[in-house]
């Protein structure tokens, strides 16, 4: 397992330095600041070996994380943990960078002690670590009270601690859908998927029991044969075909494999409940059709439509790239403003307000400089979209969300459900 | 104070001391950190408890940047008794830190550890726990076995989890200790405690350390068992994501006894791969991957399980990059494993332009590896718009896989050939480049097909730099040297710069002269000369000179024969390239989410094991459908060494995977044959105590006949050598031949050697002690014959006669094989007599093993010496052994009786190496490349029956050389090592 953690600035200067086994020596922290951090040539891998040791790294901002091991352990767990490490300190103090990292350096010992135990990853739900890492220092703890963090941190479910209370009995969903598309210059969809998450915040009193309902065909087939005293064949649209989805460890997987119910007892407070994939019968928001014409060696045409596909108003954002040797844009659209930005070499138009079921051209003359063969080649990278849409663009529906409380005297109906749908742009592209 | 407001002071001094650390100035450097030292100690032993508080957290922040801190040692455990939990966190780092160059007053802290094991408080009693086995001190060790003990059986759960985990960390340090105080068993009832965690941390406890497990019955007893893994499934539904990783490893390495059970297993497994974990998901792919194979490929089952799991593996290339490149690695080896699995989902695989390029570049891989005539038209448009991207690794990658793309889809090959034409035509000298060479290959798997292009390709001769591109274009034009006018011209003028070409195209450039002149032969005769004259007078490297000199006797001696050899009709390249060799494919399966599939190389080959003894061990293999359940009992007997000998031998619904393989890796195979499960361990031990009866050669004969006859193995006749035999299976008999004739040819080359060198003689007996008779000597063993070469010299005044010799009772039992004979020695006179021995002598082991003592008689006197046989010279012929006699041999011998040895580096290779030693009877009995590390299994039999078995591992960059030894008796070790040094060195 991992052998050792390091943490450096963007100077390869170490912040963090904890090693957990003995095959892991001091050399090891400079052997990976001068390979990978120094090196000349861009390391252009997450894993690397250097002297029979590897070392997995993760880069936020400025600041290097890596994890060594001499052994042949598990790299999909290392990466994972490391994410979920930089989640951890996330939630403990903001921004990972430098700065914050050597104030709190202390407090991320800590933490890596608890974090791991001789590499192997224990308890990293921030929940219930921060029922006994305080930035506070520790206060002294009567026996109930830690046997309770104990129990809790070990425990069967380890993300929520008993006895929360409520005033009020609150939870709100927010289905965010990232819709990512790749299109040809002729209209042709390439590829196009959507990753949604499903987000809830809960506040609820007690060990409350949720059950979940979605759209989703399978599930909601399966379901209506479970129960055959519903009426059969009453709905037939409105469901959709979902590729795959995961869940937040709290939800029971065994029972979504039997019975295709997703059950759960939730964390308080904000986390994903579930993340899902669909790739069929995506309504596209918009769609951007690109023509770009070279005139001679130092011009160059475009024009941009866009249109969009729904009944909504909305702000977008387009990015068309120019090349690297361009000296002057000239551009006219019919909305919205657009501006050339040397520094991104891309023309960027933004519109307020997109209306529903429009269609918006945007013309643009490029002079280029006299470019010399010498002069690097223009990729005509993808023209991009930016945008956040009030609705699913999978089709995404949540059916229900019950709460069961068996102890505490509330029920489904006293819950008070916020249910929202996001639909924002992943990468939206469109070749040129 | 609040710990934010303090640390706020440290901060302007922790950077500081970062500062520092960066300059290179080490004089300015030390005398500060004096000053700082002397200011920490005080501070340290202060009277105010925030003030030593403060003080130890400078300490822990020198300790990061890399400063040594360890004078403080005293300062800090005065520390350490503090009621304050965040102190005592520090001190205990700082402990963990410097015990070790401390152990002396580290015992100091002891105390205080064992009272913190019993504290009331569970997260202190943690806490201690945890330190303790962190700390590799051995007397602190000897303290830590009660405590532990204690909190392994502790009520709360926090302390029993740190305490399992502890074990693992104590087995590290004293693995007989552990076994002895009885831990393994008191983990193993930690597996059925009521808490998920301590479960979980208590397997992966386990898996540790029966990975490393010292001596058989730990590892026995840390054997997982049925009914073992049926509980671990249970508690998968309760466990922490990391605990369910670690139980689905562990559940991995199992391997079920029955079909049913098999699918269980995998019905149980299955819920994880919608786990939100990217490694839970690995690894439940990984269990179900090993299971399948266990299951009849057309069952619906089986179908079905491969359909659940392609969206898992697709949803993984939606987390972060760093989790796709592992998930891609994992991809690449499931693809070639299954193809089905993902070949729906061709277009998840299409590179996005913000991709990082490790993304990209494992995308690409297995997007040709998913292509098909279905699909090839979506692929070439996407492969062209990469071709135009920036990247030059990545640019050249995707050229190559249009390439590729044709080969594989012969449909389509026009297309491919046409879009790499115009991509040689934007000019972009990278991209020109890789385009010959891909069209190179499509030239072989098409020959006659597409020559149209060649007058394109001569247009970019000027601009090819590298030498791969110019050997391609240099084979070309000789290939299609009757279709290209100018051809001559183009050769000549790549001859003009052969000497500053690279020895590949060189080597080429020599072929293709010879073809053009083939060929042509009126007009190229002077241009064939020359390049003839240059590489047999002119050239340095001896595999130009060699060819150059073949080709010259051929064409002078019959032309006729040389145009039947040298444009003889060559076979097409295959299908599929670059696939993993499919054992190492098998083991990587086995791996799927570690490190290993990340490489595609054997832990073996990267993890610092205890040397060769882990071949056979730690080598994981997939599973084999069981014997009732198979089309064949025969085939499946066969088979049984992995699932792709199933393939070879004609298992149903398999096609039978058409690589080449090369000697290694058949040699691999060979030494690969994993022994898992029962019906595999015992037709592995047929097939070697088949090969024990029989001359190898013969065994080779029948495996082969019986192959290529037609009629497979019936159930009755004896199993063939499962290895050779189905690795053959889609190469066909000239490999085959190929590969034994490589190998025989080898070992008569080293018999042809004979001698080898022969050692100086030593002085045994100065003159002043002889009374005037000097004896040198030294041993000889010539084919069989052991001698000893005496040269007597008389040094006296007087004739010298009546010689004898004598040896004592020696470990060996030497004996002189028949009297001195020795004419009478006259003033100043020397002779030199050869002595033969043989070794029916009495035996007596003698301290040094090898210490030879021997009684010289003449008329003057008897004159007693001693002398030190070599171990070499105790080499005998019969050491030479068939591969599964080595491996069960190797198996045999209990693994602490391994030794490594560091033989320094040489400059020979692992042939020649291997070639010199053969003159010393010591045998390579296969030949692995493992990684660019070469890996030779020698044998070596002494004259008294002893085997030792040898691993000796070569890394070609440094040319280290590591030996380890196997053998019953491990006292001969210092003589075999001696040996090895004394004949590598030469």
């Amino acid at each position: 397992m991992i052998g050792g953690l390091f943490v450096y600035n963007h100077k390869g200067e170490v912040l963090i330095s904890r090693v957990y086994r003995d095959d892991i020596g001091r050399n090891a922290v400079d052997a990976f600041r001068v390979n990978v951090i120094h090196a000349r040539q861009q390391v252009r891998s997450p894993v690397n070996m250097i002297a029979r040791t590897s070392f997995f790294h993760v880069k936020r901002s400025n600041i290097w994380l890596c994890a060594v091991s001499k052994k042949n352990l598990n790299a999909a767990l290392v990466f994972q943990f490391l994410y979920k490490m930089l989640e951890v300190m996330g939630s403990y103090f903001g921004k990972i960078n430098e700065e914050n990292i050597k104030n709190n350096f202390v407090l991320i010992y800590e933490l890596l002690d608890e974090l791991l135990d001789y590499g192997y990853p224990q308890n990293t739900d921030t929940g219930v670590l921060k029922t006994f890492i305080t930035q506070q220092g520790v206060k002294s703890q009567t026996k109930e009270e830690t046997t309770k963090i104990t129990n809790q941190v070990t425990g069967q479910i380890a993300w929520r601690r008993e006895g929360i209370k409520y005033r009020r009995n609150e939870l709100f969903l927010d289905v965010v859908e990232s819709v990512n598309l790749l299109m040809s210059p002729q209209g042709q969809v390439l590829s196009a998927h959507v990753s949604g998450r499903v987000l809830m915040k809960s506040y609820l009193s007690g060990m409350p029991e949720c059950k979940f309902g979605i759209n989703d065909k399978v599930i909601v087939e399966s379901r209506r044969a479970a129960d055959s005293s519903s009426a059969a064949g009453a709905t037939k649209s409105g469901h959709i075909a979902i590729d795959d989805c995961q869940f937040h460890q709290c939800v029971k997987l065994s029972k979504f494999d039997t019975e295709h119910a997703i059950s759960f007892i939730p964390p308080d407070g904000e986390f994903e409940l579930m993340r899902y994939r669909n790739t069929k019968d995506i309504s596209l928001p918009f769609r951007v059709i690109p023509l770009v014409r070279e005139i001679g060696r130092t011009k160059m045409e475009v024009k941009v439509v866009v249109k969009s596909n729904f009944k909504a108003v909305t702000k977008v954002e387009v990015r068309i790239p120019t090349p690297l040797n361009t000296s002057g844009v000239q551009v006219i659209c019919m909305k919205g403003k657009a501006r050339y930005k040397a520094s991104d070499n891309a023309i960027v138009w933004k519109i307020k307000r997109m209306g529903g079921m429009k269609e918006w051209q945007l013309s643009a003359e490029i002079d280029l400089l006299n470019a010399t063969d010498k002069a690097k080649k223009w990729t005509r990278p993808p023209i991009s979209m930016n945008f956040e849409v009030p609705f699913a663009a999978s089709g995404f529906k949540v059916r229900y969300l019950k709460v069961f409380e068996s102890k505490l005297n509330y029920s489904d109906h006293d819950v008070i459900k916020w249910v929202r749908y996001i639909g924002k742009s992943g990468l939206y592209e469109t070749r040129c | 104070a609040s710990v934010s407001e303090s640390l706020g002071n440290i901060r302007p001094w922790l950077q500081k001391v970062t500062t520092q650390a960066k300059t290179t100035d080490s004089k300015y450097f030390t005398t500060t950190r004096k000053g700082e030292i002397f200011e920490l100690k005080a501070e340290l032993n202060s009277e105010r408890k925030d003030k030593r508080k403060e003080a130890v957290k400078k300490v822990i922040a020198s300790m990061t940047v890399g400063k040594d801190v360890s004078t403080l040692f005293p300062d800090v455990v005065n520390c350490m008794q503090a009621d304050n939990l965040e102190l005592k966190k520090l001190v205990y780092l700082y402990l963990m830190n410097y015990a070790k160059t401390q152990p002396d007053k580290a015992i100091m802290a002891v105390n205080t550890f064992v009272r913190d094991c019993e504290d009331p408080n569970p997260l202190i009693r943690a806490l201690a726990v945890r330190t303790i086995g962190c700390i590799r001190v051995d007397e602190i060790t000897a303290y830590l076995c009660d405590p532990l003990r204690k909190c392994l059986k502790d009520e709360d759960p926090y302390v029993r989890k740190t305490a399992a985990v502890c074990v693992a960390k104590l087995h590290d340090i004293d693995p007989l200790l552990v076994e002895e105080q009885g831990f393994l068993d008191a983990l193993k009832e930690l597996l059925a405690d009521s808490n998920p965690m301590v479960v979980a941390n208590a397997v992966a406890a386990i898996t540790e350390i029966s990975d490393s497990a010292q001596t058989d019955t730990a590892a026995d007893m840390l054997c997982w068992s049925g009914q073992l893994i049926n509980k671990l499934l249970t508690a998968l539904n309760e466990c922490t994501e990391w605990g369910q990783v670690f139980i689905l490893d562990a559940v991995a390495n199992y391997t079920p006894t029955e079909n049913n059970e098999a699918q269980n297993m995998i019905e149980r497994v299955s819920p994880r791969l919608a786990h939100a974990n990217a490694a839970v998901v690995l690894s439940a792919v990984k269990v179900i991957m090993k299971l399948l194979e266990m299951l009849d490929p057309n069952s619906d089952f089986v179908l079905s399980t491969i359909k659940k799991l392609s969206a898992p593996l697709v949803t993984l290339l939606s987390s972060e990059p760093e989790i796709q490149y592992v998930a891609l690695r994992n991809i690449n080896l499931i693809v070639q494993k299954r193809p089905d699995i993902l070949k729906q989902e061709l277009k998840v695989f299409f590179v996005k332009y913000n991709d990082p390029i490790y993304v990209k570049l494992e995308k690409l891989d297995i997007l040709i590896r998913l292509t098909s005539a279905a699909n090839i038209a979506n692929v070439l448009a996407e492969l062209k718009e990469y071709a135009t991207e920036v990247d030059v690794d990545f640019v050249r990658k995707a050229v190559r896989a249009i390439g590729r793309c044709a080969i594989k889809v012969e449909s389509a090959a026009e297309r491919c050939v046409s879009t790499l034409l115009d991509l040689i035509q934007t000019k972009v000298n990278y991209v020109v480049q890789e385009a010959i060479v891909v069209i190179k290959d499509i030239f072989r798997k098409y020959p006659n097909k597409y020559e149209s292009v060649i007058g394109t390709l001569c247009e970019n001769l000027d601009t090819l730099d590298e030498p791969e591109a110019r050997a391609s274009m240099i084979w070309i034009i000789g290939e299609y040297a009757e279709r290209i006018d100018n051809a001559d011209e183009l050769l000549e003028s790549f001859l003009e710069g052969f000497a500053d070409e690279q020895t590949a195209v060189q080597l080429q450039l020599l072929t293709s002269v010879v073809k053009l002149f083939l060929k042509r032969p009126t007009d190229t005769q002077e241009l064939v000369q020359q390049a003839l004259s240059l590489a047999t007078q002119e050239a340095d490297n001896p595999d130009l000179r060699d060819r150059g000199y073949i080709y010259w006797r051929l064409l002078s001696t019959d032309p006729a024969a040389a145009k039947q050899v040298v444009l003889a009709e060559k076979p097409l390249i295959s299908e599929e390239t670059d696939l993993l060799e499919p054992n190492l494919l098998d083991e990587l399966i086995c791996h799927i989410g570690s490190l290993a599939s990340v490489y595609h190389k054997p832990p073996a080959a990267f993890v610092d094991g205890r040397g060769g003894g882990q071949v056979a061990k730690a080598t994981k293999g997939l599973p084999s459908r069981l014997a009732a359940e198979a089309g064949g009992a025969a085939a499946a007997a066969a088979g049984a060494g992995g699932g792709d000998f199933g393939a070879g031998t004609g298992a149903p619904g398999r096609p039978a995977v058409s690589v080449i393989p090369t000697q290694e890796s058949l040699i691999g195979d060979l030494l690969d044959i994993d022994m898992s499960g029962g019906a595999t361990a015992a037709a592995a031990m047929a097939a070697a105590s088949a090969s024990t009866n029989q001359q190898p050669v013969d065994l080779l004969g029948e495996g082969l006949d019986s192959l290529l006859g037609g009629p497979a193995p019936s159930a009755t006749s004896p199993v063939p050598p499962s290895g050779a035999s189905a690795a053959a299976g889609g190469s066909g008999a000239d490999s085959l031949a190929d590969i034994f004739g490589g190998l025989g040819g080898g070992v008569g080359g080293g018999l042809g050697g004979g001698g080898g060198f022969d050692p100086p003689m030593e002085t045994w007996l100065p003159a002043q002690k002889g009374k005037g008779l000097q004896i040198e000597g030294r041993f000889l063993r010539r084919g069989p014959q052991l001698s000893m070469e005496l040269r007597l010299r008389n040094n006296a005044m007087q004739q010298l006669n009546g010689f004898a010799v004598q040896f004592n009772k020696n470990s060996f039992g030497l004996a002189p094989a028949q009297p001195l004979a020795m004419n009478p020695l006259a003033p100043q006179q020397s002779v030199t007599t050869l002595l033969p021995l043989n070794t029916k002598g009495p035996v007596q082991k003698m301290d040094p093993l090898l210490t030879l003592q021997v009684a010289v008689k003449n008329n003057i006197d008897i004159f007693y010496f001693a002398c030190l046989i070599p171990m070499y010279a105790l080499f005998t012929e019969e050491g030479d052994m068939d591969k599964r006699v080595f491996l069960s041999t190797w198996k045999d011998i209990p693994p602490e009786n391994e030794t490594q040895f560091n033989l320094g580096s040489y400059a020979h290779d692992a042939d020649t190496a291997s070639t010199m030693l053969r003159s010393f009877n010591v045998f390579t009995i296969a030949k692995r490349s493992v990684e660019s590390t070469d890996m030779l299994y020698q044998c070596v039999k002494l004259t008294n029956g002893i085997l030792v078995l040898a691993e000796l591992k070569i890394v070609p960059q440094t040319n280290a050389y590591t030996l380890s030894l196997k053998s019953r008796h491990v006292e001969i070790y210092p003589g075999v090592h001696e040996a090895y040094l004394a004949v590598l060195k030469g």
